[in-house]
């Protein structure tokens, strides 16, 4: 027997995508924006991984390992992204300040 | 058994909530690292110790990295001798420390053979995956490195040096 039950599972993911959404939406700080996508990122990855332990099938590791890799070009990217705005001199990283990216 | 994935699970929890109302953004670091390693405590119990080990040197590893080493780059405000007050202070490591002493002690808990723990019946090993991986999903494997070769160029052309004129 699992120490987790699929439900459990669900739940945990259920508060870890709404803490991560909550982050998004009431922070500004764009930082705190990515880790909060980050943290919604690695709760749709725990329901993979809880599914594929539920109905015992390596599919719920394989999409782990894509989202993991999303996960990563999402934060290089956006990273790269705040490091740029800053070195235009942008004294915030407000996110409501930065609508205009001239590449 | 219950109980230590109920504590993995609230760790978890009380992670992410410190690490979207902390105001330093160093301290959410801390914070999600100590998130993703009791995440990682949660898919050990799930029987997926291959995402666990991913879950603690990509994500707890690489990815946490890459936002250190962007934070300091960007070093906001914050004077430095008040910033090193800030560091000695208790009140900044305290919390980390102590979710990541439940981690840990729950991890010693695990691997001690005195406690018992029984082994996960049935889990799926990285040999499955990999089968799966590059069988049935050989196509998605080369999308994704599509995708993360298009995300190495966008952050090269992002961050490429302006220095020298347009």
């Amino acid at each position: 027997m699992l120490a987790f039950s699929f439900n459990d599972t669900l739940l945990v993911a259920t508060v870890l995508f709404s803490i991560g959404l909550a982050g998004v939406l009431v922070r500004r700080n764009m930082v705190f924006m990515l880790m909060s996508l980050d943290i919604m990122l690695n709760a749709a990855a725990l329901v993979f991984v809880g599914a594929g332990a539920r109905w015992h099938d390596a599919t719920g590791q394989v999409m782990f390992v894509l989202i993991l890799a999303l996960a990563a070009v999402e934060t290089a990217v956006g990273l790269a992204i705040i490091v740029c705005l800053h070195a235009r001199g942008r004294p915030t990283l407000d996110a409501d300040t930065g609508n205009l990216l001239r590449g | 058994m219950h109980a230590l994935a109920l504590l993995a699970a609230c760790v978890t929890v009380v992670g992410a909530i410190m690490v979207i109302t902390r105001r330093v953004a160093v301290h959410a670091v801390l914070y999600l690292v100590v998130t993703l390693l009791a995440l990682a405590t949660v898919l050990v119990m799930l029987g997926a110790s291959f995402a666990a080990m991913l879950e603690i040197i990509i994500y707890a590893g690489a990815i946490m990295v890459l936002f250190v080493f962007v934070i300091m780059m960007l070093n906001l405000g914050q004077p430095d001798s008040a910033r090193e007050k800030e560091w000695l202070r208790p009140r900044a490591w305290l919390g980390p420390g102590v979710l990541a002493t439940i981690v840990c002690a729950e991890l010693l808990y695990c691997t001690s053979p005195l406690s018992g723990a029984a082994p996960v019946p049935a889990a799926i090993t990285v040999h499955d995956v990999g089968a799966d991986l590059f069988g049935r999903y050989v196509l998605v494997v080369e999308l994704v490195s599509y995708l993360l070769l298009a995300g190495l160029v966008s952050a090269f052309y992002i961050g490429r040096n302006r220095a020298g004129g347009r």
